[in-house]
């Protein structure tokens, strides 16, 4: 109710000026070099031809893009139906006090510390057929696996690898949610002569939205812009079983210079993963914010 | 249903060697089935430790409880069949208020069309009926504290409901409500209720009979009365009433009393036992006398306050504080008189060693 006249005071702008300088550097520019890219055709540094959305709708047509969009989706959801509920019961085992947990999460924190490409190249030697312990065991148990040359595994190697890199950081966060429960919530549910599952069900499991709600943000938007490690591991092979769609945009721009169709796929990889995002955050607010809604 | 026994001590210590390594000093206590009793006392005197022995969410370090009679020193919550609502509302995020209330009796497998019954009544109680169907999560924290109160109190066959400061958070106008509603479900249901708090309104209002605790002792069991009239220890003067008991030391020197170094004849019929006494006498029992007044002490008035309905005088004499609580039309006196105050009278009580003696 107050109607005090603020003095009027330019001045502020100057105070935000640092921040959209380097927003400005660091992404509205590149970003804005794309769009540039994505409605030219570059033939040589000098000659260049405005094609206007030509090269939306051949990328928006092209079959092997349709093939690493598909791989891609189905990896990122195999990622995320592996690594939640793993990390979730990984979270729960994990000891809550004592020198027997800080010990526990050392252990579960080393494979996040591990560089992206190192992970890949301790895997090419782990699952090798010659000398590599799971290739050498998996071979012993009478399996035919053959990651280099067989699609399927290929594929699922690049699922394992995955979870085993990644799923640390779901057992964490949820580990990290878990110990933010107060003692009274169970010794309330002993006293309610609440089951283990009706504890993980309606106590653990309520409270660790929040963080469950980032460990699916962050995966998901990590494993679908997954690069380092297929390309270290498979190299996109055999044939194109592990070419996730950054792989094929790199082939696309690196290897075979079509900046242009490479730009305007990178816009459309862009709204994909904005969209995605944008649906599953909504998505997990409001199972979380529902009881809110219905008392007013 | 239970009449619990406890004869126990505690301590969190592997191996207690002073009092003060025990958080409950070696005590016996019984809770008569169906009573209302309070356990009152500052942070840290056990209270809650006690409490938690008796739900069974704490094995004591010595000794056993026992439940009409039997052992249940080791037994589970859920075997003593005890509830318990905590100083922090527990609510299920995800379920209703009735899907809440009825999670005790859900977890104990209690048929369907029971359960509806006797939530319906425990949120009639509560006058939550028009909540039911709501998420618990949206609710006000005074709310989400009903739940949880109804929570303990849903199971009809429950031995004690035992409460661990639950009006903590509760804003002082609800606090009122909620405690009346307690006192009257108590009338209704029948059950055990054992109330720990840190607030003597609190407690004396709740409870039948309330045991005050200091560092891990239980120091007298009684009703309100009882404690406001003859405190059995020194710590009960002080904690009980606001303010507390004033105390003063007094011996006996031939016909007279020494109290404070001022001596006043000894009141007929009453003698003191030989040693260092103390006086306690409560504000609202220390009268206003004429100067030189027999019986009376001379004593200087350090502040005079305005409480509203009473006077508060806080006067000194000898070194000792003395509180009075004096009518408003009493002529206020200034501060630095001197005045002369009555504290000898029946409900003057007499400590050694501060036990009560007479």
């Amino acid at each position: 109710m107050t109607t005090t006249t603020k003095p009027v005071n330019q001045k502020a702008w100057f105070l935000i000026l640092p921040v959209l300088v380097c927003v400005a550097f660091s992404a509205i520019l590149p970003l804005m070099t794309v769009v540039n890219y994505s409605v030219q055709d570059i033939i040589s540094p000098e000659r260049r031809v405005f094609v206007g959305t030509e090269w939306f709708a051949k990328v928006m047509r092209d079959s092997d893009l349709h093939a690493a969009l598909w791989r891609q989706l189905t990896y990122s959801f195999a990622v995320l139906a592996i690594e939640i509920p793993l990390g979730i019961a990984l979270a729960l085992s994990m000891p809550a006090t004592g020198w027997k947990s800080s010990a526990v999460l050392v252990i579960v924190a080393l494979s996040l510390l591990i560089p992206w490409n190192v992970v890949g190249t301790i895997w090419q030697i782990f699952c090798r057929t010659d000398i590599g312990l799971l290739g050498v065991a998996l071979k012993g148990m009478g399996f035919d696996y053959n990651y280099t040359g067989n699609a399927t595994h290929a594929w699922l190697t690049v699922l394992v690898m995955d979870v085993w890199h990644w799923t640390p950081l779901v057992a964490l966060l949820g580990y990290a949610g878990l110990r933010s429960i107060p003692d009274a919530y169970y010794q309330a549910a002993r006293i309610d002569g609440a089951s283990k599952f009706a504890v993980f069900r309606y106590i653990q499991l309520p409270k660790m939205r929040g963080v469950l709600m980032i460990a699916v943000l962050l995966r998901f938007m990590d494993s679908f812009m997954i690069y380092t490690e297929p390309f270290v591991l498979t190299g996109g092979g055999p044939g194109n079983s592990t070419t996730f769609l950054s792989q094929y945009l790199t082939q696309k721009a690196v290897g075979q210079f079509d900046i242009g169709p490479a730009a305007a796929f990178s816009l459309i990889y862009f709204l994909i993963i904005l969209l995605l995002c944008f649906v599953l955050y909504n998505w997990m607010q409001r199972v979380g914010t529902a009881d809110k809604e219905v008392v007013r | 249903m239970a009449r619990i026994d406890l004869d126990l001590a505690h301590s969190y210590k592997p191996n207690p060697k002073e009092d003060d390594d025990y958080a409950l000093l070696p005590l016996k206590m019984s809770f008569r089935d169906g009573g209302a009793y309070a356990l009152l006392g500052p942070s840290g005197c056990g209270k809650t430790t006690m409490l938690n022995i008796m739900s069974g969410l704490l094995v004591p370090s010595k000794g056993t409880v026992l439940f009409d009679g039997v052992d249940a020193t080791h037994t589970t919550p859920q075997q003593r069949n005890i509830a318990q609502v905590f100083q922090f509302p527990v609510i299920y995020d995800t379920m209703t208020v009735a899907e809440n209330l009825a999670f005790p009796l859900k977890n104990r497998k209690v048929p369907a069309d029971q359960i509806k019954a006797r939530v319906a009544q425990i949120a009639e109680m509560l006058e939550m009926s028009h909540q039911l169907d709501q998420r618990a999560a949206g609710l006000s924290a005074d709310q989400k504290q009903k739940i949880s109160l109804g929570r303990g109190l849903v199971r009809a066959d429950v031995s004690a409901v035992l409460f661990d400061e639950p009006l903590t958070v509760i804003d002082p106008h609800l606090k009122w409500q909620l405690r009346r509603k307690l006192k009257q479900i108590h009338h209704e249901l029948k059950l055990t209720l054992i109330y720990v708090t840190h607030d003597q309104v609190e407690a004396l209002t709740f409870a039948e009979e309330v045991v005050v605790m200091t560092r891990g002792r239980a120091v007298q069991v009684g009703s309100a009365e009882a404690l406001f009239e003859r405190p059995a220890h020194t710590f009960v003067g002080h904690f009980i009433g606001s303010p507390g008991m004033n105390f003063l030391p007094v011996s006996q020197a031939g016909d007279s009393w020494q109290v404070a170094r001022h001596p006043i004849p000894a009141p007929v019929g009453r003698t003191l036992p030989a040693g260092d006494l103390r006086l306690g006498v409560r504000p609202e029992y220390v009268t206003l006398a004429e100067a030189g007044g027999g019986g009376a002490l001379p004593v200087v008035v350090k502040q005079v306050q305005d409480i509203g309905t009473y006077l508060m005088l806080t006067a000194a004499i000898d070194g000792c504080v003395i509180k009075a609580r004096l009518p408003l039309e009493a002529s206020a006196p200034n501060v630095g008189d001197t005045v002369w105050l009555r504290v000898v009278g029946e409900h003057t009580c007499f400590y050694k060693d501060e036990e009560l003696v007479t």
